[in-house]
């Protein structure tokens, strides 16, 4: 776990994408990959978009490293980023760690020490987990992870 | 079955305010509704087809036929953001072709200023299945279309400078509006100059939020005949849509490459024949894009096509959005559409502003974009002509 960069966020998990959250709390990158059709599901569902269907879907662990495809700095954010100063966000070009198969382009933020100029289309980058936790007056301390990333 | 000449916009109008004070949305799409069927020459009690998207309160076309008192036997409320209004003329025109509706109202009103209201429909994504990968990242719309600026920057040498000459061009038009929200010329210089939002966008580089609306009645060929008005005929009409596609997106196109190509083919003309285009402006990069995929160019073409001027009325190569667009003229509900196509209709009727106006304009494009270059969006391209 790392102590969060940027804001993070209550998220509802469903039954598509369960696993997918409790991996990132485990500190893994598990994606659904569906075998027949060779190919990664992003965002993670329970059906693959390629063939429609959903049964040979299994989830894999990928890597957590890749490349920066596109990024934009935002000078300001509104709501609760108001107060985040200029901060990077960026589609990341996913490495599948499988052999002729593409990682997807997640969306995601740059985050870390480095300075935000160094953050390039093509700069390589790997995940971390942003985490804190969050006190919920039903639930009691509940862990809240997200999927960022950082300069290599 | 080809549209081409099955239907005509026999009246449209746009809100001449701002901001429009004391005021409710409603009201206004009522206001705007009037002023497009009072330049047909036609009533209320005349229509029978009413199309509205997330902009319209309420039940949308169940809310909004109550309020304005009329009975429609077709009604659509498409919603593709601000390509939604162009959607509908391709929907009205198919729906009065099928022998639905005759008369067929279209109406876009917001007040985001002094209703404090948001993007319309953006409080509609809460339980999208992609909610929890993409909106707890900062990702406000403008940072997407910089993503799309930068790697078109990236993988096609594309400037700023090149993008600020959109700008220049809408904010050359919109000193001859005199309704425009930004009158003031702008250089390629203050553009760079303004503050950046988004890096690589500028403030000038992205549209203005004021209140405002506008309305279009599309009729049936034997109501056309009938109406001392010049009805602009419906030539050709395509739709597209992109998304993240599984991972693949591809920042550097958007579905005109879908939407394009169809209308086209269905007016049986090319970008070559096109005198006038009216492309949707969020940002400038959306009109680069678009420009590309809309075949007025080769794809990563874009920024040598608008360098020098080319998009300035009434001499440059393709004159475009000469009433200032959404980046200085009017963009209501944050979301614009219906105003291209405003704009296209007096181009071709000859009624643009004098210092604007297209010599001889036979042929226009009006062209939305709605949603977000970088995630999910709609295109629609519509052609339209002076005459049959």
């Amino acid at each position: 776990m790392t102590a969060p960069f940027l804001p993070l966020a209550d998220v509802e998990t469903t039954v598509e994408n369960r696993p997918f959250w409790d991996a990132l709390r485990n500190g893994r990158l598990d994606l659904p990959y569906c075998a027949p059709c060779s190919a990664f599901v992003w965002y993670p569902r329970a059906i693959c978009p390629a063939c429609h269907s959903g049964n040979d879907i299994m989830w894999r662990t990928l890597p957590g490293t890749g490349r920066v495809y596109s990024y934009s700095v935002v000078a300001k954010g509104s709501g609760r980023w108001k107060e985040s100063g200029p901060y990077v966000v960026a589609y990341v070009q996913l490495d599948s760690g499988l052999v002729g198969v593409d990682g997807p382009r997640v969306l995601t933020n740059i985050v870390g020490d480095q300075p935000q100029q160094e953050v390039k289309v093509d700069a390589a980058v790997r995940m971390i987990i942003d985490s804190d936790v969050k006190n919920d007056a039903k639930l009691g301390d509940v862990v809240r992870n997200l999927l960022r990333f950082t300069l290599v | 079955m080809s549209l081409r000449g099955r239907a005509f916009i026999a009246g449209a109008f746009e809100h001449p305010l701002r901001t429009i004070p004391d005021k409710t949305v409603a009201q206004v799409h009522a206001e705007v509704a009037g002023g497009a069927l009072a330049d047909a020459g036609l009533t209320f009690a005349d229509v029978d087809g009413y199309f509205c998207a997330g902009d319209a309160p309420g039940f949308g076309p169940l809310s909004m036929a109550e309020y304005m008192g009329i009975s429609p036997t077709h009604i659509d409320s498409t919603e593709t953001g601000g390509s939604s209004y162009i959607v509908h003329v391709q929907h009205a025109a198919e729906a009065i072709a099928a022998g639905h509706c005759k008369v067929a109202l279209i109406t876009l009103a917001g007040l985001p200023r002094s209703s404090g209201a948001g993007i319309a429909g953006a409080g509609r994504f809460g339980n999208s299945p992609e909610v929890h990968f993409e909106n707890h990242f900062g990702m406000s719309i403008v940072a997407g279309y910089a993503m799309a600026a930068r790697r078109h920057m990236h993988e096609f040498g594309t400037t700023s400078e090149q993008l600020a000459e959109i700008k220049v061009a809408a904010s050359t038009h919109a000193q001859h509006n005199p309704n425009a929200f930004l009158r003031d010329v702008v250089t390629i210089e203050e553009v760079l100059a303004s503050r950046m939002v988004a890096d690589p966008l500028h403030r000038l580089a992205g549209c203005v939020v004021p209140a405002g609306g506008g309305a279009l009645v599309v009729v049936a060929p034997e109501i056309a005949k009938s109406l001392q008005r010049h009805c602009i005929p419906v030539l050709g009409t395509g739709t597209g849509v992109k998304h993240v596609d599984n991972g693949r997106i591809d920042l550097t196109h958007t579905a005109a490459v879908q939407s394009g190509p169809r209308a086209f083919a269905e007016a049986g003309v090319s970008p070559a024949d096109i005198d006038y285009a009216s492309i949707y402006d969020s940002f400038t990069i959306t009109v680069l894009v678009a420009l590309e995929d809309l075949g007025f160019c080769a794809k990563g073409e874009g920024g040598r096509f608008v360098a020098d001027g080319a998009l300035q009325a009434p001499f440059g190569r393709l004159p475009f959005n000469t009433d200032g667009g959404g980046l200085c003229n009017n963009h209501p509900s944050n979301r614009g559409g219906i105003t291209q196509v405003i704009e296209a209709v007096r181009q071709l009727r000859g009624e643009a502003h004098s210092a604007v106006q297209v010599p001889d304009c036979e042929i226009a494009l009006a062209h939305g974009t709605g949603g977000n270059l970088a995630t999910r969006m709609g295109s629609s391209t519509l052609i339209l002509g002076r005459s049959l």
